[in-house]
């Protein structure tokens, strides 16, 4: 669905381990979201990593907008700065769910990789929704055994959001 | 959550939601809004009826949608669903998303692209234009059953609207004899209109769609409401994008009150100089805070204005919205009287550089259902509708600034809500 990132054949042995790499990145990953630790965020992607989240339909038709778009991982602070910091909004407990990781790609100093996951939302004295379900398109660059996010495109199906997005996916 | 997945108190209170002969705006005049404004299901289907399918112009598209002669889109003319098309000679047409024969809505996709409108049911076919061309067996089989003689297809085509366009925007209207859109628009919503639609061709970035759990007018207000962005947003007034005594405008048309121009110049310097006594004013001040990439706040100086903020509200369905260089339109779908949809549509021009067009896109984080500013206006609104939906008081107070009507010359107004609410008032009998 999205250019640079078509399925490429994989030795199933390096395919393997660099699923259990990557299934333990989105573990982390999402344990510093759901945990409240905004500001940290940023440490998961490399300094010239490219952020976006966005409708199916944008990235169907090759449309560039972003409903969070950020170049740089120094954007990605100001972002977590100002949502943990500065602005203003009720109240809330997410928890993100990530799983169908697939590998599409590995090379020396790379993963390419989809996966599929689930945003639900609980708002005080709300019920627990279904906040965003989507896929997400990253590449990773490899250092040793650690991963860190060069790019990730969170592609949402959800297109009808409740109200808003406050926390990252 | 939706609107319509709350726990405590989805139900409307009896006295939020009377019978419409009994409600009587309040002895305050437009120095208050009554409750039943937002909350009351019978206010809200005259609203449909006399606003949007009334003696309105509606926002329906941008034409760099529907650039080809073919493409179509699904849009709304307050809560109905109708198509707008491009047809082979050029021409935009807006019609009903309702089969003529049996009612069903029979354009599903967002947007795309066809020869004809086929519905699915009984395949009875439309042209570009809306006309009924086919129907399936129109004289019967073997002389038996089929149409009457008499049925003329040019008596049942599409229900059309009225269509009018400036400079690429695309407006629809259920009154075949409104006004022209230039005079309806009116010449001091005209000058910043056309500041970001000069007949430049634009280029579609893409778009988002959120439900607010809110009246539809609650977003024209704080759109006329000057006095809350200074305040709710911490990051413009902490990064000298609008700060209490920057130089700053809200426009209202003297026509009929109810379009408005919010517009502002941002500051010289990067960050704001705050002034120790307006400090004190605003508890969401945060002192020394600093962007680590200031690109998001490069205001590249491209439109003949003076201001490099303008968020226009057009009367009853459209906002335009330049923040400095990112623009977009947003397109109000009401939703009965406790929600409202809000279609998105951001674009540059055709002839931005890759770089202009990244430039719109980091500037894009400041606005959207994940924006720094757009985020906090979808939270205070959702706050409102629930106090105003759930609470025993009855009207809330609109005395900022108290004997204007209208234009104002400062930014702690209401007086641009208190004009729209003065035609809402002769238009609606209350």
């Amino acid at each position: 669905m999205l250019p640079g990132f078509e399925k490429k054949t994989v030795a199933p042995a390096e395919a393997l381990a660099a699923r259990v790499a990557v299934e333990d990145f989105h573990a982390e990953y999402c344990a510093i979201l759901d945990g409240g630790e905004l500001e940290r965020w940023p440490d998961f992607f490399t300094e010239d990593c490219l952020y976006r989240v966005t409708e199916f339909e944008n990235a169907a038709h090759g449309l560039p907008v972003g409903l969070v778009y950020a170049e740089g991982r120094d954007m990605l602070h100001d972002r977590a700065v100002a949502i943990a910091r500065t602005q203003m909004f009720a109240p809330r407990q997410i928890l993100h769910f990530v799983s169908n990781v697939r590998i599409l790609d590995v090379s020396a100093g790379e993963i390419v990789a989809q996966s599929n996951y689930l945003l639900l939302q609980t708002l005080v004295e709300g019920a627990t929704t279904l906040h965003q379900a989507g896929r997400l398109f990253d590449r990773f660059a490899r250092k040793g055994d650690s991963l860190l996010l060069k790019e990730r495109q969170a592609i949402y199906d959800t297109a009808m959001i409740a109200n808003d997005l406050v926390y990252p996916v | 959550m939706y609107s319509n997945e709350a726990i405590i108190g989805s139900t409307t209170l009896a006295s939020k939601n009377a019978p419409i002969e009994s409600l009587a705006w309040p002895q305050e005049g437009l120095h208050a809004i009554p409750d039943w404004v937002y909350t009351n299901e019978s206010v809200y289907a005259l609203e449909v009826e006399r606003i949007f399918h009334g003696r309105t112009w509606n926002f329906v598209a941008l034409e760099a949608e529907v650039p080809n002669t073919g493409d179509y889109k699904r849009s709304y003319v307050g809560p109905t669903p109708v198509v707008v098309s491009r047809a082979e000679d050029g021409s935009v047409h807006v019609f009903e998303n309702r089969c003529a024969h049996r009612g069903a809505e029979f354009c599903r996709h967002s947007r795309g692209n066809n020869k004809e409108f086929v519905c699915p049911y009984h395949q009875w076919s439309y042209d570009l234009k809306g006309n009924l061309q086919g129907i399936p067996f129109k004289r019967g089989v073997n002389k038996q059953g089929g149409m009457p003689k008499d049925f003329r297809n040019e008596e049942h085509g599409l229900r059309k609207l009225a269509v009018a366009t400036r400079n690429g925007v695309v407006f629809a209207s259920f009154a075949h004899d409104m006004e022209p859109l230039e005079d309806y628009l009116t010449p001091e919503i005209l000058e910043d209109f056309d500041a970001v639609f000069p007949g430049r061709k634009l280029r579609i970035l893409g778009f988002y769609k959120n439900e607010l759990p809110c009246n539809w007018k609650m977003y024209h207000e704080n759109l006329k409401d000057p006095y809350h962005a200074t305040l709710l947003h911490s990051f413009l007034v902490v990064f000298g994008l609008l700060v209490a005594g920057n130089r700053s405008a809200m426009v209202a048309d003297s026509k009929y009150g109810v379009h408005g121009t919010m517009a502002s110049a941002k500051s010289d310097t990067l960050y704001a100089q705050v002034d120790e006594d307006k400090k004190k004013e605003m508890r969401s001040f945060h002192d020394g805070m600093k962007l680590r990439d200031e690109r998001l706040l490069d205001f590249v100086k491209e439109f003949d204005s003076e201001w490099s903020v303008t968020m226009q509200t057009i009367w009853p369905n459209l906002v335009v919205q330049r923040e400095m260089n990112t623009l977009g339109v947003r397109h109000i779908v009401p939703n009965g009287p406790n929600s409202m949809i809000m279609l998105w549509t951001m674009f540059g021009y055709e002839d931005d550089t890759d770089d202009m067009v990244r430039h719109r896109l980091r500037q894009g984080n400041l606005m959207g259902p994940s924006g720094f500013l757009g985020l906090e206006d979808n939270e205070a609104m959702k706050f409102v509708q629930e106090g105003v939906r759930r609470s025993v008081t009855d009207r809330s107070i609109l005395k900022l600034d108290g004997d204007k009507i209208g234009t104002a010359d400062n930014l702690i107004s209401e007086a641009a809500i208190r004009a729209m609410y003065k035609h809402y008032r002769q238009v609606m009998g209350f």
